[in-house]
């Protein structure tokens, strides 16, 4: 009988697994897994080098995840999936038969040209357990590390390594840290507390080019080391799905049902470009919560069942040495900004059309997803009381009515 | 399954249910050396507005956002309650971003605390229900509305 087939085994195809088997408790599941490991949570790689996990803790599911679900993981890498002839390929040649697809292939760290980058003896991405791994035996006390990349993989890696190494350099072209997520002041205010925590910057300047144990800056600067990272960025695995048929752009294009222009393809996770309901476009939001609920979403419409999730917004929860910054929604230009400041604290609320688009905290995040639920929900401003919104994120901006429901009913 | 509502008419934001919560999850048996002139981390909260307090603590939702977001795999529902593994918990706080309620919090060692509906320690059920003076908080089933 030909089954469901999943490519990738990350957390969307956990979701994707769970999703299915809210449905069908029979129906056969292969999943083809790149990574000789059973599913573990990825963004606990820093966390594992840090000392605050172990490898066996971060299984993202129990032992026996498999097979109480049935399913059957092949350890291989798979390169095509043919509708007409409902078979997935993988490269040594092996064929599976299937009824349906789910593209869960996340993504692959994107590694520039960099000239005498092949000089370089010790160099490393930073996007799996085995790069961890192998970045942990090349480390050492007196080891100085560059990072390239300033983003959160990056920044990630050099919190994670910090105590374990003699110097941490990060270097990116973007003149501030994470400057995909946060503005300038934010940036400024989590790239100090990193500097205060021992982490060397050199930004707006990047590598010209490499030579052994040197990088010799754009600016002229040089940086010696022993061990490179490179964290320039990602970039979602889309050829299997566009040498399926798939409309692609940055990502796999899926609808709110996480379907492919495929029929019979689904995709979810971090190689997905779907949609962005801040910003009403389809976008690449490679964070974990997604690839979980997309992946969730297109098992269930896979077995037949029937889902769709329009309310997904860009969010974050980063913390460095202790201090925390959460993020959510979007932060229109035209946009209303209530602010309050204080040293080593920032909370930013975005307001537009009367609703509550984006809001950015760093320091005391507590209870933060109360204003989440703002943003996702689109709830209209005057339905709550927006003065007590502005004093801290609590169930008192909701009416009596309201809260009720919230804390006196099944939610 | 029987969950911990809210009867706001009734509180009196006496805080008790705040110091039973701390001191059931404390581990120690004596109240006093649990509690006093320590920095207590309850896992439910009065809130205040106008002179109408409430207490608030997980809800145990049936779809839980804590549970699909959790970057560690911890958060996982047994037998409807939802419940943290502790020792797989790296301290991100994504559950404190997606909470609707505000009801997850780091505890004392760093990892997120929430309601656990006193399953996990010795208490057997609810400590803030068990001490409420005024009836405010109650365990009980209750039915979906529509
Ligand atoms: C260091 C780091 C920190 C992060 N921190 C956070 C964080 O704090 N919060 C957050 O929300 N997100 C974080 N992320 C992002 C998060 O890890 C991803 O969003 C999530 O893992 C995506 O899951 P996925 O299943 O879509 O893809 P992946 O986890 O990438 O899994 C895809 C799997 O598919 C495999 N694969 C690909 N192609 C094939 C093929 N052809 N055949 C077989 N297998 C294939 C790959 O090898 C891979 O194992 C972090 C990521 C990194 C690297
Ligand atoms: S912690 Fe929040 S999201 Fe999770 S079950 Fe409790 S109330 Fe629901
Ligand atoms: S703080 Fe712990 S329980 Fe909460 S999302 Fe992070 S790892 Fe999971």
């Amino acid at each position: 009988m030909n089954g469901y087939v999943l490519i990738g085994n990350g957390v969307a195809a956990a979701g994707c697994i769970e999703g299915i088997r809210s449905v069908d408790s029979d129906t056969p599941i292969t999943v083809i897994s790149k990574e000789k490991h059973e599913v573990y949570s990825r963004p606990l790689i820093s966390y594992y080098l840090e000392g605050k996990t172990t490898i066996s803790k971060m299984n993202y599911r129990p032992k026996d995840f498999y097979k109480k679900n049935k399913v059957t993981v092949i350890y291989g890498n798979a390169v095509s999936a043919d509708m007409k002839a409902k078979e997935v390929t993988l490269d040594n040649g092996e064929k599976i038969g299937c009824k349906a697809v789910c593209i869960a292939a996340g993504s692959e760290p994107f590694v520039p040209p960099f000239e005498g980058l092949d000089t370089v003896e010790k160099k490393f991405t930073f996007m799996t357990i085995d790069d961890t791994l192998a970045l942990e035996k090349a480390i050492g006390k007196k080891s100085r590390v560059l990072i390239v990349g300033a983003g959160l993989i990056g920044l990630k890696c050099a919190e994670g390594i910090a105590k374990r190494v003699a110097s941490v350099t990060v270097c990116d072209l973007a003149d501030r840290v994470l400057s995909s997520i946060l503005d300038n002041e934010c940036a400024g205010v989590m790239q100090k507390h990193l500097e205060k925590n021992g982490i060397s910057f050199m930004l707006g300047d990047t590598v010209k080019r490499f030579d052994k144990n040197n990088a010799v800056m754009k600016s002229g600067k040089k940086a010696e080391f022993d061990v490179l990272v490179l964290a320039v960025g990602v970039r979602a695995n889309t050829q299997l799905a566009k040498d399926a048929g798939c409309d692609t752009d940055r990502g796999i294009m899926i609808d709110t049902s996480m379907k492919t222009s495929i029929d019979g393809i689904y995709a979810a996770g971090d190689c997905t470009q779907g949609f962005d309901s801040s910003t009403g476009e389809n976008r690449v939001l490679a964070i974990l919560p997604n690839a979980y609920m997309q992946g969730r979403c297109a098992g269930i419409n896979m077995a037949g069942g029937s889902s769709e999730i329009n309310d997904a917004i860009p969010m974050n929860s980063i913390g460095f040495f202790g201090l925390h910054c959460v993020s959510a929604g979007s932060c229109p230009e035209t946009s209303e900004v209530f602010e309050e400041k204080e040293k080593n604290s920032i909370r930013r609320l975005f307001i537009k059309d009367g609703r509550l688009a984006g809001y950015i905290i760093i320091g005391d995040v507590s209870r933060a997803g109360i204003y989440t639920s703002l943003v996702r929900e689109k709830t209209p401003l005057d339905e709550i009381d927006v003065r007590r919104m502005k004093i801290s994120p609590s169930l008192t901006i909701y009416s009596k009515e309201i809260r009720r429901k919230k804390l006196g009913g099944v939610v | 399954m029987k969950r911990v509502y809210v009867n706001e008419q009734w509180c009196l934001g006496c805080h008790l249910c705040e110091y039973n919560c701390a001191y059931a999850n404390s581990g120690v048996d004596d109240m006093v050396k649990a509690l006093k002139g320590k920095q207590i981390f309850p896992n439910v909260h009065i809130e205040e507005a106008d002179g109408v307090t409430y207490a608030v603590s997980c809800r145990h939702c049936k779809d839980p956002l804590c549970v699909k977001s959790c970057i560690a795999g911890a958060i996982s529902v047994k037998d409807g309650t939802v419940v943290i593994d502790k020792s797989k918990c790296v301290g991100c706080l994504t559950c404190v971003l997606v909470c609707p309620y505000g009801a997850v919090a780091p505890g004392p060692d760093g990892a997120a605390s929430k309601c656990e509906l006193c399953m996990q320690n010795t208490c057997g059920e609810p400590a803030c229900v068990k001490g409420c003076p005024n009836a405010a908080i109650v365990y009980e089933e209750r039915q979906e509305r529509a």
